[in-house]
């Protein structure tokens, strides 16, 4: 019993899922607010979050966000961004149908000798290119899926690994069919 | 038909062409262009409150009494920052407002200017929607667009957040028509298989519940006849949230009272074992479910709702139903008419026997006293000497407004105005403000507790300037009785900081502000002083003192089920309620 507060205990909770959801939206100002206060104001989590207008002419922007929550607190986020005034459409690419992900990483590497020739090796397998060398560094940049880029970080800290920029998630549907 | 004129015209214009009469605010800089528009203009009538909180809290009451938008008008800074409370209010209880804020000119957004605050960005997440308006050729637009937000779906408030520089800008003005807004058009209409679906489940219920909620009310007065028509054919009982009273008449013998925290045994019990849950405009708030695993056990829910992130976000429904109540509940009641339904009949009687032994628990009553004035007693005299009349009721937050919930009966939609989930105390007097001026020929009570009437006082100075004879109702414990009341039964009855000292003297200051004061102590006097309040003319504050140590029941106490509830003669005091728990074990 919850004898201290006048509010129900939390019910015993379902398994936390990961999710992928695609946001049509207003490129109107504020609206990137409106997503983030939303998810910040009702204590959801973003692991990751993209933005960038997709239709000029319409003034559309897609956001893409992955999230974590039992199913119901997922479908709570689905109706609450559905809720959004400039929001046209909320579209989860996790059940939605077969999705593919990616995301794009910029990695700096410094070092001398053979990690340095190590790191290029890795960098070629993992098909990771080279955008800027220097005689003590190189900038590698990667696209994957989340998974790779992380195993593809791991294995470059121990060869000089010290700055990383990543975009987050970017997701699209398999097929003919669109969104 | 676009007519160049300023912003601040066009802000009149739009109010104009959107039918709004009366607009709630209070001037300062950064709105001065548009009280310039408002004095050269007759056809809205601004209404001067003492606080901008008070203009939004008397512009929900003058919505929710007539189902039309709200309108209010304050300055940039504190006039902005005074309305987020009641804005907070209005998205929480759904209530459709307009509200237009001036800022500083668009060169000095984000300077730290003098009356300057970050608007849009306080209020996004308590409103619908909100806009600032940086551009003339927008601005008609966006008003005819923030009244259509306001209204459309589940309602709630919209802020207009106008710089000064667009308010002495030129444009031209464009009229509400095609005005259609490109994302926000909201499902009214239920899906027939989901609604067929509910009434099969609800013709083989044998323990059906109508639950209903405030939606009812905002869908309109239809809705509230529809409620009315299929109760009636089903047979079926039916409860009602806080907000939800008076979509069906008190009066009636299928009505079980409110539910929830303060709900009555037979409302609560009947929750607890119904098979067939059907919840019309409701959402589950925590109110009324208590503990969430022990909620309605062995219930099938049907759930109608126009917001579809109601829909399981605390108890999951079976059937959900996203639409307009009234349109579902018109469809429901052509299709248990054309089916033939009928409820179990037999089923039914066992049910409606099993709540008569409920209802004998008399869950209301408590011990009457000749020396002083039980509030309970306070309300029901209330009750009997308004009862027939063209009255509505608001009122603040607290032990009074749940013993106005359960003893007050409610016959008609939108006559009952209260703070449900935001639980703002001080709504009540603005709120009556807002209703009387929308009724100026009606009774108007707000039934008050002596602490939360001093949070929005200032606003008799309004009622007295405008001859609007709004009755305040003081139930006056020296207490903030809720409070008390949870402290008592949480907290050893240490009652830190909740008793009302220094008192003003309630009469004087109702005569200091030009009102009329009354005081009644004596339970033999009441009727007389209740017949002269009423008979007044005028703004009256009535301080009717009554037992500081009365608590409110019956409860759901923490955490509890509604099977668990604590009854008024179950425990003399709430603290024995608690550690002995065989007595509220149902």
């Amino acid at each position: 019993m919850s004898s201290t507060t006048h509010y129900p205990a939390a019910t015993v909770s379902q398994a936390v899922e990961t999710h992928t959801l695609a946001v049509i939206v207003d490129n109107e100002p504020g609206v990137l607010a409106r997503v983030i206060g939303l998810f910040s104001g009702r204590g959801y989590n973003i692991d990751s979050l993209t933005v960038s207008e997709t239709e000029h002419q319409k003034h559309l922007s897609r956001i893409t966000i992955v999230t974590r929550g039992t199913p119901m607190v997922i479908e709570q986020i689905k109706h609450q961004l559905e809720r959004l005034v400039p929001v046209h459409r909320v579209v989860d690419m996790t059940i939605a149908g077969p999705a593919i992900e990616r995301e794009l990483a910029m990695v700096k590497v410094r070092g001398k000798g053979e990690s340095r020739v190590e790191a290029l090796r890795l960098a070629d397998a993992f098909r990771a290119r080279v955008i800027d060398a220097s005689t003590a560094s190189f900038v590698f940049e990667i696209t994957g899926g989340s998974g790779k880029i992380e195993q593809f970080i791991a294995l470059m800290i121990p060869l000089g690994l010290v700055e990383i920029s990543r975009t987050g998630v970017v997701a699209i549907s398999r097929g003919p069919e669109t969104m | 038909m676009s007519r160049e004129m300023t912003g601040a015209e066009m802000v009149i214009e739009a109010l104009a062409d959107q039918g709004v009469e009366h607009l709630f605010g209070y001037p300062g800089g950064a709105v001065l262009p548009i009280y310039d528009a408002l004095f050269h203009q007759q056809r809205v009538h601004h209404i001067l409150v003492r606080h901008e909180q008070g203009a939004v809290h008397a512009a929900e009451g003058y919505a929710r009494s007539t189902g039309k938008v709200g309108c209010v008008l304050v300055t940039s800074g504190p006039g902005a920052t005074n309305a987020v409370t009641g804005l907070t209010d209005a998205l929480m209880d759904s209530v459709p407002l307009v509200v237009i804020t001036g800022q500083v000119p668009t060169h000095l957004i984000g300077n730290d200017a003098f009356q300057e605050c970050d608007t849009v960005g306080i209020t996004r997440p308590c409103t619908k929607h909100n806009y600032l308006v940086k551009n003339i050729a927008d601005l008609a637009r966006v008003l005819h667009e923030a009244f259509y937000v306001a209204k459309t779906g589940r309602p709630g408030p919209v802020v207009v957040d106008i710089p000064k520089d667009i308010q002495f800008a030129k444009g031209l003005y464009q009229g509400p028509k095609n005005i259609q807004h490109k994302t926000y058009q909201p499902k009214v209409k239920g899906d027939l298989e989901r609604i067929r679906a509910a009434v099969e489940l609800m013709r083989h219920a044998k323990r059906p519940l109508f639950y209903t909620g405030g939606g009812v009310i905002n869908s309109g007065k239809a809705a509230s006849q529809l409620l009315r028509e299929i109760v009636k054919l089903t047979g079926f009982p039916i409860t009602s949230t806080l907000m939800g009273l008076g979509a069906f008449p008190a009066s009636d013998p299928q009505w079980l009272g409110m539910l929830g925290m303060h709900g009555t045994y037979e409302a609560n019990l009947a929750m607890h074992d119904c098979d067939v849950m059907i919840c019309v405009g409701a959402r589950f708030d925590d109110r009324i479910t208590g503990r969430l695993d022990a909620f309605a056990p062995g219930s099938r829910k049907i759930h109608i709702d126009i917001d579809p992130s109601s829909i399981n976000k605390n108890v999951k429904a079976e059937i959900p139903i996203i639409g307009d109540c009234g349109h579902v509940l018109e469809d429901m009641l052509r299709l248990w008419r054309t089916g033939a339904a009928a409820a179990d009949k037999a089923a039914m009687a066992a049910w409606w026997k099993q709540i008569a032994q409920w209802r004998a628990r008399k869950s209301l009553a408590y011990k009457n006293s000749k020396d002083i004035i039980k509030p309970q007693y306070a309300i029901e005299r209330l009750y009997a000497a308004t009862k027939g009349k063209d009255v509505y009721i608001t009122t603040e937050v607290g032990q009074h407004q749940m013993w106005a919930a359960q003893l007050y009966g409610f016959e008609e939609p939108n006559r009952w105005m209260t703070s449900g989930g935001l639980g703002t105390m001080g709504y009540g007097l603005p709120a009556a403000v807002g209703v009387q001026m929308a009724h100026p020929e009606a009774l108007v009570i707000d039934i008050a507790g002596e602490a939360s009437i001093l949070m929005n006082m200032q606003e008799m100075s309004t009622a007295v300037q405008y001859r609007l004879p709004v009755k305040v109702f003081i139930l006056n414990n020296q207490y903030m009785g809720m409070v008390r009341q949870w402290q008592e039964l949480l907290h050893g009855g240490r009652y830190s900081q909740s008793y009302s000292d220094a008192l003003p003297d309630f009469v004087k200051l109702a005569e200091a502000y030009h009102a009329v004061g009354i005081r009644c102590t004596n339970p033999a006097d009441l009727d007389a002083a209740i017949a002269e309040m009423i008979n007044v003319n005028k703004p009256v504050i009535f301080d009717c003192v009554v037992d500081q140590s009365e608590n409110c029941f019956p409860m759901i106490p923490s955490g509890r089920a509604h099977n668990e509830m604590i009854l008024g003669d179950a425990a003399e005091s709430i603290e024995d309620a608690v550690t002995e728990e065989g007595k509220m074990m149902v």
